[in-house]
């Protein structure tokens, strides 16, 4: 399955400048992974180890066709060929301590 | 330096007193590489925190997806504190991803909901670093453009 993958402007440095780049894969996870191969560096900004699971890191939002993954399954969402895939670094903060730099995009 | 007109700089202390004792949240955005805050566009906070803000993530990308057909980009991101000085946390700190941003902190500790003063700065927040800027108001958004 061939994607589009629009990557925020935080992550270009893996992408050469590119604001979209194409990705292959029948799920998220395999687009990442093949994301991985072409920008090495990549996927680790998206993703973190959870409790010995893969999952996508608290403060990034991935979306397919505009569905937050979230509510899709998350790194199990299924793509189709000419699906767009969107990553956003989440717009977040505050006063309190709460959130774990190890969370962030 | 953060160049930014009255009316949008009385707008975000507006949404800012508004939404006290939680966070209030939004941007400002402008043209691709203009640096020029022109569109101001509160966010709900999702989080409805007094110690925490949070873009909710579908109004999020429906704002980016905008942004995009308009060939704008966040100038500011904006955000309130309510019971702490206008510096960014460590929270701040570590969650700022938007790197060509101003992210602008008003705190509403001393006034609440209530007219007075409030205290207003803006940052550059790159890989962790923050670096405070001078804020430059101007009556109009027209004298903003006329500095181009």
């Amino acid at each position: 399955m061939s994607v589009e993958v629009r990557i925020p402007t935080i992550l270009r440095t893996y992408t050469g400048g590119e604001k979209a780049v194409p990705g292959e894969g029948a799920t998220l996870s395999e687009v990442i992974d093949h994301l991985e191969g072409n920008h090495p560096g990549i996927k680790e900004r998206l993703i973190e180890a959870k409790d010995g699971q893969s999952d996508l890191r608290r403060f990034v939002n991935v979306y397919v066709n505009d569905e937050d993954v979230r509510f899709t399954g998350g790194l199990g969402t299924s793509v189709s060929d000419g699906d767009q895939v969107v990553v956003l670094p989440a717009v977040a903060g505050g006063a309190g301590d709460v959130a774990e730099p190890a969370n962030r995009i | 330096m953060l160049r930014i007109d009255q009316e949008t700089y009385d707008a975000i202390i507006a949404h800012a007193k508004r939404d006290h004792p939680d966070e209030a949240c939004g941007v400002v955005a402008g043209p691709e590489g203009s640096d020029r805050p022109e569109r101001f566009v509160p966010m709900v906070n999702a989080a409805s925190s007094p110690t925490f803000y949070e873009f909710d993530p579908t109004e999020q990308l429906s704002l980016y997806r905008e942004m995009d057909a308009r060939e704008e980009e966040p100038v500011v991101v904006y955000h309130s504190h309510t019971a702490t000085e206008a510096y960014p946390s460590r929270t701040d700190t570590g969650l700022a991803m938007e790197p060509n941003a101003h992210y602008v902190v008003v705190s509403t500790r001393e006034h609440g909901n209530s007219d007075g003063p409030v205290e207003f700065r803006s940052y550059r927040i790159v890989d962790g670093q923050v670096t405070e800027e001078e804020v430059s108001v101007f009556a109009t958004i027209e004298q903003l453009r006329s500095q181009d």
